[in-house]
């Protein structure tokens, strides 16, 4: 196919030399051959050697061009299976992505819910445990002392009335009074509420119906009676919005424990 | 000379007019280029060893380009299109080498 190992076919053109068979003599058939000379033969092989550099180039050209064009149509066929194979895997994945998010917005939602619920059982236990301040309506009650101090089983059946009346949270000067406080006298007559001391005048703030709290308070033979047979003054006010700021932390129980729940 | 100019031209004609290959032909240009490529080699190689001929070499050089073509659209009829126009590829590639080995150890002497 190529000329390699063809007899030269003379007469045609006696540029062909003799073989010198010498390094030097390559290199001169060479020059000779990179003379320009005007033949028909010379012509014809530059039309050749355009074409060849054209159809390079054109190739070349073409190659960087295009993409998908040149390709096969059983390569066309394996790319588009390719494709579509991954587009289905894609598919399946968002439809698997698409079932997660929707059983995590349920889930948020249930979970929002639940919080909520827990934070309104934590506002209500707190305001009952006396954890947290409370605002409300309610009485301002004052018992002053003038000659005898007030005994403190006497401020106790005060703060049993105001229970049994409905009070919600109690204060008095700056003790919150809950489930478990008390009133002792301590040494020198001094009264200690839950601990701590209190000194006279004894400031009650009470929340809940303030007119009920308040015709408990005074009924005949009452809480305010006993502090008056004592010896003390009472002054007694229905308020629109009483505020109970002084708060306690509740003390885990030790030994109490929660029933569990019934099985089933 | 005058083939080292010529493939000048046909390179500069080739970028300045940016022509489309027509579809029919895309497979078979690039086997065409390769051919053409061991059909100069060849010619270079028949020139040092003094058996050179312009007719052979034109008429080699066309022949080698549309036996190649064909062979791949043999090839391309037949469902082997691909595999074949890589045969083609491999037995010019080593064609070219031994032709540039030749034309080395001419010039060279190694």
């Amino acid at each position: 196919m190529t000329a390699e190992g063809t007899p030269p076919a003379g007469g045609e053109d006696a540029t062909t030399p003799v073989p010198d068979r010498t390094v030097g003599g390559s290199w001169r058939t060479l020059g000779r051959a990179l003379a320009p000379r005007a033949t028909k033969a010379q012509l014809a092989v530059g039309l050749l050697a355009v074409l060849l550099g054209f159809a390079l180039v054109v190739q070349v050209q073409q190659n960087r061009d295009e993409g998908l064009a040149t390709l096969r149509q059983d390569e066309l066929v394996r790319i588009l299976d390719e494709v579509t194979q991954r587009g289905e895997e894609l598919e399946s994945e968002v439809a698997t992505l698409r079932a997660q998010r929707a059983e995590l917005v349920t889930g948020t939602d249930t979970e929002l819910a639940a919080r909520e619920a827990a934070q309104e059982r934590a506002r209500v236990q707190g305001i009952l445990a006396g954890r947290l301040p409370a605002v409300g309506p309610g009485v301002h009650i004052t018992l002053g002392v003038t000659e005898r101090p007030i005994p403190p089983l006497t401020l106790y059946n005060v703060l049993e009335e105001l229970r049994n009346a409905g009070a919600e949270a109690v204060q008095v000067n700056d003790v919150r009074l809950t489930a478990s406080s008390y009133f002792v006298e301590g040494p020198e007559r001094v009264v200690l509420a839950d601990g701590r001391t209190i000194e006279p005048p004894y400031r009650w703030r009470a929340i809940g119906d303030p007119s009920t709290m308040a015709s408990a308070l005074q009924i005949p033979g009452g809480a305010m009676a006993q502090v008056r047979g004592v010896g003390g003054t009472t002054t007694v006010t229905e308020m629109e919005e009483v505020e109970v700021t002084a708060t306690r932390e509740p003390v885990t129980p030790q030994f109490a424990t929660p029933v569990p729940p019934p099985e089933g | 000379m005058i083939a080292i100019l010529g493939l000048l031209v046909g390179a500069i004609l080739g970028l300045l007019l940016e022509p489309e290959v027509p579809g029919a032909l895309q497979p078979y240009l690039p086997i065409a280029v390769v051919a053409a490529l061991d059909a100069l080699f060849g010619g270079l190689r028949a020139l040092l060893d003094g058996t050179f001929d312009d007719r052979v070499f034109i008429v080699s050089f066309l022949s080698n380009v549309v036996i190649a073509a064909v062979i791949v659209f043999l090839g391309d009829q037949l469902g082997v299109g691909t595999q074949l126009s890589t045969a083609v590829v491999v037995v010019l590639g080593i064609r070219i080498f031994s032709n540039a080995a030749a034309i080395r150890r001419h010039l060279f002497r190694a």
